[in-house]
């Protein structure tokens, strides 16, 4: 039995492709070692910003919120999203000239983003600080609750006929006739094509392939309060990104911004950096002041792919026909689905809506190719 | 600014994290070899909850063994070298070791290269319906109450659940002149009868025992062995407790007759579980062991984990009871001490000895008490599907097992699927419960593991985290590319 496609990590870019795959007709079967989502897609903060997305990635995270904020439509279950507005601050001048700055490009990428008063902004965000110098403010922005995700593409996936394969870790590929052969812990998954979607494992998953792809590991930290009485109904940030800040409907409060907690690729996150919580926390305090009335309840780290230009990496493996990768998306949950999507319809013939991000970029001329049979 | 920022934890050759008997026996046994110690706990004072001490000001309670055991504890710690410092809740441990803690005016920190851990046990109570309205409340609780306060809990009150417990909060009730209006045991007769030889194989134990059950017999308290809680009933506060006859797994039997005892208080326990927070955290090697109260460390016969210089004792890292954990802390602080270079191989050996042969005489009397208080799993398996099981989330067994049903494998992929232990009580609750809910269908108890354990340890107040700082003192990282 040969699928028409091999998804090879079932993260948000794996199901999203897998699901679009799927119901463009083709038969798709999806190995993941653990269970869907429960990685970086499942343990992110959540947050679907504009302000910390990369303006090479803008474009394509404004069509991802559109798909996010309507998720009941073409996922059909729920993930919990909010949308609301956002705001990115700065406390100081140094902050205000940096925020100016990444806020007029993210704006020229065509993000709707406008600078205002810390008056304004506490207009907008009432549980605001005073001492807001400027405020980027967005009104596309939102979260999604990260930890239903895996839930919504099980179902979405099974109702859509793709095969999944949870617990099933993928050892190597081999190529064959007419296609490639995953081998994996339940024996060999063929497939006529093959999608490598294993965000910070792309670069093992490739190297089976005999390309080296260097994906660097980041151990992004998040924490969250105990359930509140409400003290902020934005997304809030800072200008140099590293706060994303929002409350749950259900009153909890996730810390995040991408302070690094010790880990890697092989190991996962291994232990939170207690200064760095601490770090974390003053700086959500000092934006949001009424949750420093608030316990913490929980932290816990999740890992996210970077590559050396810190841009995707999209579309076909160079020299190997029929093999694609998909991941290494920066904030890529924001963006995800509709980076993967995009994929999906290149694999059905489609001419993609946007450009992909070919890998060729970030490949050594020397290097690569010795592995190969 | 706090401390924090500066890096300028203190420094110790020793920490020493709780102070129970476990841990306080371990920080003397190490500052006796020549180290300097910190020993951190929660509390006021040393004793754990065992051996707790009265509120200050407290005069006339009841001098028990507990007590008396308690001040002398308290008393050779005083005389000590140690660095005593309560009224500290760890939150974080971290690196090759790193304490952080809240509870001074600002966050502070303390760094050793050798940590022992003995933050003791928690309570399992099986959900049943109505386990949440005010009045039921844990045996662990009642203890606090009892020892800590001199406080009865209730008018009319009932102790239910299972293990040695159960007869020590009904006479602690009995003695501060509480009424009791029954005990409830998930025990049959028979299997306490099973357990008396290894009982009586610690003399002291057994008649500690024997005396707190005469009390209960003097006070002519009806004591139903063999019956489990089925339901509490109450608007909006308890006001009757409905039991039923189980077998000897703990099932309820078919058929048989509930009847009703009017109570405004329920104390109610079905063991102890050991979290095994700190080793957890770190990631030492574990293993699942139903006697020992669930997912343990693995512990040579001094204490060592499988990572370098950290050592486990007492409950929390294993349910043997108070009368080990003080040998098990004398034996984790000498292997620290050994490793530290403070005393000789030669030396821990025979210093150890007494305590070794402690730790054998009485691990007869300590397996037989772990078994009364060890998990039933038929007791878990009756939960009612509208019974609720997660109490800070409002989550039903009928919510988790339809998070079963649609593929739930794993705990974390369980709390992600229900909400279960994101609580407050970050699982320590439900936690154990839940594994077992989980396992009917997988099977394999101990092939589940625990839920990944993160720092806080404890739920910490942001207030505390945070000490004082000003904007610019935030050491915040590089900004993410453009």
């Amino acid at each position: 039995m040969s699928y028409d496609l091999v998804i090879v990590g079932g993260g948000v870019h794996g199901c999203t492709a897998a699901l679009f795959a799927a119901r463009g007709g083709m038969k798709v079967a999806l190995v993941e070692r653990g269970a869907l989502a429960r990685e970086a897609s499942g343990v992110n903060a959540g947050t679907l910003t504009m302000q910390m997305t990369r303006v090479a990635l803008i474009p394509y995270a404004l069509r991802a919120h559109a798909m996010w904020a309507n998720a009941r439509e073409w996922l059909g279950h729920d993930v919990g999203v909010v949308v609301c507005d956002g705001l990115s601050l700065a406390f100081t001048e140094q902050e205000a000239q940096l925020l100016s700055y990444r806020a007029g490009k993210r704006r020229e990428a065509g993000a709707p983003i406008d600078l205002i008063s810390g008056t304004e902004a506490k207009s907008i965000e009432p549980g605001l600080a005073d001492g807001v110098l400027l405020a980027g403010h967005c009104r596309v922005d939102g979260f999604a609750n990260a930890y239903l995700t895996g839930l919504a593409f099980q179902r979405a996936l099974r109702e859509a006929g793709v095969d999944v394969l949870e617990y099933t870790p993928a050892t190597g590929i081999e190529r064959e006739a007419g296609g490639f052969a995953v081998l994996t812990s339940a024996g060999p998954v063929r497939g006529k094509r093959l999608l490598l979607a294993g965000g910070v494992w792309i670069e093992p998953m490739l190297g089976w392939l005999g390309i080296r792809l260097p994906i660097k590991t980041l151990v992004n930290q998040l924490a969250v309060s105990e359930r509140v009485q409400p003290v902020m109904r934005t997304v809030v940030g800072i200008a140099n990104g590293l706060l994303s800040l929002k409350q749950y409907p259900h009153g909890t409060v996730v810390i995040g911004g991408g302070w690094q907690g010790i880990g890697d690729r092989e190991r996962g996150g291994v232990e939170l950096v207690p200064e760095r919580l601490i770090g974390n926390a003053r700086l959500a305090c000092h934006a949001i002041p009424a949750l420093r009335a608030a316990r913490m309840v929980r932290a816990w780290a999740g890992l996210e792919a970077e590559t050396a230009d810190a841009l995707p990496a999209v579309g076909p493996v160079p020299g190997i026909p029929d093999a694609y990768v998909c991941g290494s998306v920066h904030s890529g949950y924001t963006s995800g689905p509709y980076i993967a999507r995009l994929l999906a319809e290149h694999l059905l013939g489609k001419e993609p809506s946007l450009p992909l991000f070919p890998i060729d970029r970030l490949l050594a001329p020397a290097t690569g190719r010795e592995g190969l049979t | 600014m706090g401390k924090v920022n500066k890096g300028a934890g203190a420094i110790a050759d020793v920490i020493v994290a709780g102070a129970g008997p476990a841990g306080t026996n371990a920080a003397l046994a190490a500052a006796a070899s020549g180290l300097d110690v910190v020993l951190l706990d929660e509390q006021d004072a040393a004793g754990g909850q065992v051996w707790r001490k009265p509120l200050d000001g407290l005069n006339g309670l009841p001098e028990t063994a507990e007590l008396k055991a308690g001040n002398a504890l308290r008393e050779r710690l005083i005389a000590s070298n140690v660095r005593f410092l309560p009224g500290r809740r760890i939150w974080s441990v971290s690196g090759q070791y790193r304490v952080d803690v809240i509870g001074a005016d600002n966050p502070e920190f303390f760094e050793a290269p050798h940590l022992i851990a003995a933050t003791g046990a928690h309570e399992r109570v099986v959900p049943f319906e109505g386990w949440t309205l005010p009045g039921v409340i844990g045996l662990a609780g009642a203890t606090t109450l009892i020892k800590s306060g001199g406080i009865v809990p209730g008018n009319r009150i009932v102790v239910a659940g299972s293990g040695p417990l159960l007869t020590a909060v009904a006479a602690g009730i009995l003695k501060l002149g509480g009424t009791v209006a029954a005990v409830v045991d998930i025990a049959p007769l028979g299997a306490w009868l099973k357990a008396l030889p290894a009982l009586a194989s610690v003399p002291s134990l057994l008649a500690q025992g024997a005396v707190w059950t005469l009390a209960i017999g003097r006070a002519r308290v009806p004591v139903y062995r063999g019956h489990a809680v089925v339901r509490a009933l109450g608007n909006g506060r308890l006001e009757q407790v409905v039991i039923g006859p189980v077998d000897a797994a703990g099932a309820p039997v078919a058929g048989s007759d509930a009847f009703t005892i009017d109570a405004d208080c329920l104390c109610v326990g079905n063991g102890l579980v050991a979290g095994s927070d700190i080793t957890r955290c770190l990631r030492a090697g574990h293993t699942y062991d139903r006697l020992r109260g669930g997912v343990v460390p693995v512990l040579d016969d001094a204490g060592r984990t499988s990572r370098a210089g950290l050592y486990a004792c007492g409950d929390g890292y294993g349910i043997r009871g108070a009368a080990m954990a003080e040998s098990a802390g004398v034996l984790a602080g000498l292997a620290a001490a050994c490793d530290a270079g403070a005393i000789s191989a030669e030396e821990m050996q025979r210093r150890a000895a007494p305590h070794r042969a402690t730790f054998a005489a009485r691990r007869r009397f300590s397996d037989a008490m772990a078994g009364m208080m060890a998990l039933r799993p038929e007791q878990v398996r009756a939960i009612a599907p509208e019974t609720v099981v997660c109490r800070c989330e409002d989550i039903t067994r009928g919510a988790i097992d339809a998070a079963i049903a649609a593929g739930a494998k794993d705990l974390n992929q369980l709390k992600h699927f229900t909400r279960c232990g994101m609580g407050p009580c970050q699982a320590r609750m439900c936690g154990d419960v839940v594994a077992e809910l989980l396992a009917i269908g997988t099977g394999d108890r101990a092939a589940l593991g625990a839920l990944t354990m993160r720092p806080p340890l404890r739920p910490v107040p942001l207030e505390a985290l945070l000490g004082d700082f000003s904007y610019s003192d935030i050491p915040i990282p590089e900004p993410a590319p453009l």
